[in-house]
């Protein structure tokens, strides 16, 4: 990634804020997993969350889009708060997109039946229309000759592309990553990390939990370090990266930096 | 390595002679060890043992369409005894002139069955056929329309009855059962218990008792004068007893299913039904599909205990044939021919369950 791509990365950004996060709590069991998360993402804003295994990240992300339940504090996406509320889980869900560390593509169904699915069902789309979108997305993750083929056939760093057209399909307002290129080989990460430096140009909101270093630094506006469930450090990438505040940080960031 | 040098390679050197072929072959599989070679000569020794006698038996000295008094002059098999009862066998106590009516029901079931075969048939069309063929069906067992004497279900028998029960037992059992293990999953404790009660319950009576239940204890506790047609009861006591044993199939698959499958399809925002339906279902099943195949061959089995309430399935029209003293000696043959028919049926299952397995494969 050269220095041009990276600031013509980084636009202006709004004012409205899109996911309120405040005061959330999380246990697993006894377990106190998140511990007083406050958290507000703006419209276009991209935050790359890094930290420890088991800090807590995945498990921040999973809990706006209600994969996994909070047990104090609120969440607002988009307006609507998450609470027991079956249909507002759902329609928070249609609006909020999520790309798995292992792509949980459909293996029953062609990749182009995977990208439909969703906007056919839940959007109530025509399946013709479905599948032109459908195309459309292919296209652009570079992926439209294997739209008839099964995620069996397809290598790790392609079916991640197809997961992330799937979430693109629903025409998501934000966009949630779960280490996206963890399970992949080491000579399939950058096809990933392009597109979603793509779909950062073009302005998406995206919270993305990753050790991806570099990717942090050219697309974030902002880096969360997260340690035993709590927000420790947040700051812009340039301001993280060279000037740590947080001993924590630091070590952290002598780790996986080498 | 390249190409050419591949083959240049693969002309200068062959694998030896005693590695490849039929010689090859059968030091392989028939003499690789002397374990083995004593099994493969004991084997041959049984076949020469048993083969010949029984082709004499089945074949050679055997009779096909003759009398029995013919049949008592022969050493080998009286296939005769089929010819001869093939009608009371097939339709049991269906009035003899009008037997060409569960015959053609049978053509008509048959041929649905087949056409339902191909994949590229499942379309709303199908259903429709369907529908309409069960009408059909029913009507020419039934009659009583205008050019159709009506027949009491009392005297339906034989292998209409066999494959009613069979067909449309498994038909509903299957669902059912889906049904049933969905409600084992459950996060609804109400939902949960009742499932649960229901299948280790029913798992846990042999199908006699339930078909005795539901033919003798249940009319006790209808109203006076009121009767449920026992080819019903009978009917409804298979399906109740197949699906217990489908739910748990069933949840087998469930459980085999990743979380992320679940987890993939809520993101999208796909309710409960819309996951399970187009995302967990297609998929358990066809994990589950080898032992949901065997459970649908044993219930057809089973429908043949049907006998214990009196009605008459095609195990059973045999059975009485066979008390007439004419053919009383040839009840082996009589046997071989119910046991090829449900042969035929359990082995179309099987041959098709392993043509959708091939079907349904995506590589993953």
């Amino acid at each position: 990634m050269n220095k041009k791509t990276a600031v013509a990365v980084k636009d202006k950004l709004s004012d409205d804020a899109i996911i309120e996060i405040t005061g959330m709590h999380k246990w697993f069991g006894e377990f106190h997993v998140l511990q007083d998360i406050n958290l507000t993402v703006q419209k276009k804003e991209r935050i790359v969350i890094c930290g420890p295994s088991g800090s807590g990240k995945s498990t921040l992300i999973r809990c706006i889009n209600r994969l996994e339940e909070h047990q104090r504090g609120s969440i607002v996406v988009d307006g609507i708060a998450l609470t027991n509320d079956i249909k507002n889980i759902e329609k928070i869900r249609a609006e909020v997109g999520m790309v798995f560390q292992h792509f949980n593509l459909f293996p029953h169904l062609t990749i182009v039946e995977n990208l439909t699915l969703g906007p056919i069902w839940v959007r109530k789309i025509p399946k013709k229309e479905a599948e032109e979108t459908a195309m459309y997305y292919l296209e652009k993750v570079q992926i439209a000759e294997q739209a008839q083929k099964f995620p069996g056939q397809l290598s790790g760093g392609q079916q991640q592309r197809v997961a992330i057209a799937r979430s693109l399909c629903m025409a998501p307002k934000v966009m949630l990553f779960d280490e996206p290129t963890s399970a992949l080989d080491p000579e399939m990460i950058k096809e990933v990390l392009d597109v979603m430096i793509d779909l950062a140009r073009e302005g998406m909101t995206m919270l993305v939990v990753t050790h991806e270093m570099g990717f942090a630094k050219s697309v974030a506006h902002r880096v969360l370090f997260m340690d035993y469930g709590q927000i420790v450090e947040q700051n812009t990438p340039e301001e993280f990266f060279d000037n740590p505040k947080h001993d924590r940080t630091k070590l952290f960031l002598s780790q996986i930096l080498h | 390595m390249n190409d050419k040098n591949r083959t240049e390679l693969d002309n200068v050197v062959k694998p030896p002679v005693t590695s490849v072929g039929v010689l090859g072959w059968i030091r392989a599989n028939l003499f690789n060890s002397w374990f083995n070679s004593i099994l493969t000569l004991l084997t041959l020794l049984l076949m020469w043992k048993i083969i010949p006698p029984f082709v004499n038996w089945a074949f050679i000295d055997s009779l096909w369409y003759s009398s029995s008094a013919e049949c008592r002059e022969i050493e080998g098999a009286c296939w005769s005894v089929i010819p001869s009862n093939l009608r009371f066998m097939l339709f049991g106590f269906y009035p003899y002139d009008q037997q060409w009516r569960p015959f053609l029901a049978i053509i008509l079931l048959i041929g649905l069955l087949f056409y339902s075969r191909n994949r590229a048939h499942w379309k709303t069309s199908l259903l429709y056929g369907w529908l309409i063929g069960l009408v059909v069906m029913g009507l020419l067992m039934k009659g009583g329309i205008p050019g159709l004497k009506p027949v009491e279900s009392t005297q339906w028998g034989g292998l209409p009855l066999t494959l009613l029960l069979s067909v449309f037992g498994l038909a509903a059992a299957y669902p059912l059962g889906v049904i049933l293990a969905l409600g084992r999953q459950s996060e609804m404790p109400a939902i949960k218990s009742i499932c649960i009660i229901y299948i280790e319950m029913i798992r846990g009576v042999p199908l006699i008792t339930l078909l005795f239940m539901s033919s003798i204890v249940f009319p006790l506790f209808l109203p006076e004068g009121m009767t449920v047609n026992p080819i019903l009861r009978a009917q409804v006591a298979i399906i109740m007893f197949t699906a217990a044993y489908i739910a748990e199939v069933v949840r087998g698959g469930l459980q085999g299913m990743s979380t992320g499958q679940f987890e993939a399809a809520e993101s999208l925002g796909l309710n409960y039904y819309q996951t399970m339906r187009l995302v967990i279902l297609p998929q358990a099943l066809k994990i589950v599909i080898p032992p949901t195949v065997s459970q649908l061959i044993s219930a057809l089995k089973d429908t043949s205990l049907v006998v214990i309430i009196a009605l008459y399935d095609i195990l059973k029209t045999t059975q009485s044939t066979l008390s007439n003293p004419e053919w009383m000696a040839y009840s082996s043959e009589a046997y071989f021919f119910v046991a090829l028919i449900y042969f035929a049926c359990c082995y179309f299952m099987s041959s098709y369950s392993r043509r959708l397995e091939e079907e349904l494969d995506t590589g993953l």
